[in-house]
């Protein structure tokens, strides 16, 4: 069976009816109270939750979403849009997928059992709004380290999320934060305790399944002080001819001493050359440095999504605390991406690093977004940013949007950009010692953004640098 | 004497002005050709038209490589079947790993020879050697390619990856550019050592003076986009004495 077809199967079960059946695995598209009412009963919740959900959902109401942002696309009906859906069966096996979706998953050297998750095959999967398969939870429990979906969460440790939920991100942050506070399916929960270095990388799988589904996962991070945790999260989807909305909000705390390293690669689904279908990727990220000497540091690597609007942030509140930003956006096809970070200092000798290397290719357009904020307190405060654009053609474009906030005459702030086209010359060069095209702009292009993968835990950048040769496949002459 | 490399009749523009002007040249097999020539007078955009640079268009004439016209090959072919330029002014790529870059093309060039590829070690104590061999810094070996180099080292870097690459027909221009006398014998070294009776060198440039350490076995003189004269080593001394004004196209 085709894709196409098993899209239409699926598709086909969203016509049985409207009525909210709790037994039932999907809402019908649209988004009310009751709609949210279901949503924490499938999840079993307190009713704490719900009333905070319902709150979020009630300011969301009279919020407006954003424009600032230099990305254009069709509004967003968001009443077209299902907010929950249990995993669906999938294909059978491999045989029934498409090709062109195997092929892709084979240049990425995605494992097979991985590509069968992909797909949906193994229902034991990370799949759609339905919890993380937490693996390594015994081992971790040892360490008194909790890892586990936020549902779970919510329903067991209590305390900790009404403590921690929406303390680095309120629910009224944004328009997107509020939907998401409103309707999250999902998501994960990590508290690492006083002293304890998390002996593993912890990562997630999420993945968009079903048609028309939104995905709004939520996840939250506590490091407590003195400890430390590596997370990674992974993402990609299917392709589908319609745009998908994923608004996503994820919380850091790292209390004294504490240090988070959060990485992401995402490879959400572009769309087509002419834009069409693809990820809507509305995130919002932040952490906070709460203690003295603490440290958050952001990884990504993002290709996928045909829109992208994210802006991992750090608030350095701690004394001393410190705050990293690595980033590689890769827009090619029609992809829009406005990205970038906020550092925000409050405590005295924060410093930051911004290192963001946007490439464009085809009609790709790539915005760095950032601000540096310097409070009246925060003296001593540095922050270095290096954002480099890399253009491959001449349909594509790179912008830069950086500010600056001082309320501190002592803060020292460096900020270096560039722009550069792959140069003609240098294409030469290595062609003439033998190298293919292709393979020339590849070894060019992962030159570029070198800094950035090498902060990568070492598998992760083995996946990233496969990722960017296979997004940029195509893309040069 | 078998030739290597056969140029017939060669025109060619750099956009819309005819550089070469239906230039002959023969390089033979295990020989030093040196061509000398005034500035401008289309010693580089001949080196460039060998090697399928994309700037310049040849617009009539032959080059025959190993029996075969190439003119229509890309410039990765050329490479893999043995034509090396080592640049007038290399390019610097930053984020390349030099000894990555090197071993990447070493290998492209040893799978179209149809020999194994070598390993990460191989490579380097191979590569090491050389770089020992050519008075280089250990440490240009893990920098990014050319980036911040001095005209000395990116022109040692050029000779190494020749060294490594083992090509058949070598041009160098301008190597002696820019480099002081150490460099310059050292550079000459590396380029001697590779003489191996099949290898051919064209050695372009406006100076005799590296002539005195790569002896050529012929001088070609370069003007207004032909060759006017061609003779053995002898050449160079009236060269230097009368410079280039008493050569009229023949
Ligand atoms: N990229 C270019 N665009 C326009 N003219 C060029 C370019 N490169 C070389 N030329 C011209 O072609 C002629 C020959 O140049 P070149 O082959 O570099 O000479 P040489 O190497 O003998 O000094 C010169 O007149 C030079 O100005
Ligand atoms: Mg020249």
């Amino acid at each position: 069976m085709a894709q196409e077809e098993v899209n239409k199967a699926i598709a086909g079960e969203y016509s049985l009816g409207f009525e909210i059946d709790i037994e039932q695995d999907t809402v019908p598209p649209g988004l009310n109270e009751d709609v949210i009412k279901f949503i924490s009963a499938k999840k079993d919740e307190p009713e704490w939750m719900l009333e905070l959900r319902l709150k979020a959902y009630r300011k969301w109401l009279e919020m407006e979403e954003p424009t600032w942002g230099k990305v254009e696309y069709e509004p967003i009906d968001y009443q077209a849009i299902s907010y929950f859906s249990a995993p669906k069966k999938g294909p059978e096996s491999l045989d029934e997928v498409d090709p062109k979706i195997l092929e892709a998953y084979e240049k990425l050297g995605i494992p097979l059992e991985e590509q069968k998750q992909l797909q949906g095959i193994a229902v034991d999967a990370v799949v759609d709004s339905v919890s993380v398969k937490t693996t390594y939870t015994e081992e971790l429990k040892k360490h008194g380290i909790i890892f586990c979906s936020i549902s779970e969460a919510i329903r067991d440790y209590p305390e900790l999320i009404k403590k921690y939920m929406f303390s680095v991100v309120p629910m009224t942050d944004n328009f997107f934060a509020a939907l998401n506070s409103a309707v999250f399916t999902d998501g994960t929960f990590v508290y690492i305790p006083k002293g304890v270095r998390c002996p593993m990388e912890l990562s997630t799988y999420f993945r968009i399944n079903a048609l028309n589904t939104g995905q709004f996962e939520r996840t939250l991070i506590v490091a407590d002080e003195g400890s430390y945790v590596s997370y990674n999260e992974g993402c990609s989807a299917p392709m589908r001819d319609e745009n998908q909305l994923h608004a996503a909000v994820v919380e850091l705390i790292a209390m004294k001493d504490a240090e988070i390293k959060y990485s992401t690669i995402q490879n959400w689904y572009p769309g087509d050359e002419e834009g069409k279908g693809g990820i809507y990727n509305f995130v919002t990220k932040r952490g906070i440095c709460e203690g003295e000497n603490s440290k958050i540091s952001w990884t990504q690597v993002e290709t996928g999504s045909s829109i992208t609007w994210k802006y991992p942030s750090c608030v350095l509140k701690g004394d001393n605390s410190v705050g990293e930003f690595y980033s590689v956006a890769v827009t090619t096809l029609a992809q829009q991406a406005d990205t970038g970070t906020k550092m925000i200092h409050l405590g005295k000798n924060t410093s930051s690093t911004i290192i963001s290397k946007g490439i464009s290719a085809m009609k790709g357009q790539n915005t760095y977004r950032g601000l540096v904020k310097i409070g009246a307190n925060a003296h001593g405060a540095r922050n270095f940013s290096e954002c480099d654009s890399l253009l491959i053609g001449s349909e594509c474009g790179a912008h830069t949007f950086p500010y600056l906030e001082s309320k501190d005459n002592i803060g020292q702030v460096e900020h270096e950009a560039t722009t550069t086209k792959i140069s003609d010359e240098q294409l030469f060069y290595l062609r003439q010692r033998g190298i293919n095209e292709e393979d020339a702009v590849s070894m060019i292009v992962h030159g570029f953004c070198k800094e950035v993968f090498s902060q990568l835990p070492m598998e992760y950048a083995v996946e990233a640098r496969a990722l960017l040769n296979l997004t940029l496949e195509g893309s040069v002459g | 004497m078998s030739k290597v490399l056969e140029i017939k009749n060669l025109k060619a523009k750099i956009g819309d002005k005819e550089i070469l002007k239906g230039l002959n040249l023969n390089l033979e097999e295990g020989k030093v050709h040196a061509i000398m020539g005034p500035n401008g007078a289309g010693k580089s955009t001949l080196s460039k038209a060998i090697v399928g640079h994309y700037d310049v268009e040849v617009t009539d004439g032959e080059i025959i490589y190993k029996g075969k016209n190439i003119v229509d090959e890309e410039p990765e072919e050329r490479a893999l079947e043995g034509i090396f330029l080592s640049f007038q002014n290399p390019v610097e790529i930053p984020g390349v790993n030099n000894a990555y870059f090197l071993r990447t093309a070493v290998n492209a060039r040893r799978k179209h020879l149809g020999l194994p590829e070598l390993n990460a070690a191989e490579f380097l104590r191979e590569m090491r050697a050389k770089v020992e061999e050519l008075g280089m810094k250990k440490e240009l070996i893990n920098r990014s390619l050319n980036e911040g180099f001095s005209g000395g080292e990116k022109k040692r870097n050029e000779i190494l990856q020749m060294m490594m690459l083992q090509p058949d027909v070598v041009i160098l221009d301008e190597i002696d550019s820019g480099l002081d006398i150490d460099a310059l014998r050292a550079v000459s070294e590396g380029i001697n050592k590779s003489k191996d009776g099949k290898r051919s060198f064209l050695v372009i440039t406006h100076y005799s003076r590296i002539l005195d350490y790569i002896k050529p076995d012929y001088i070609h003189v370069l003007k207004d986009g032909k060759i006017v004269k061609t003779a053995g080593p002898e050449l160079v001394a009236q060269l230097e004495k009368e410079g280039y004004g008493s050569f009229e196209e023949n």
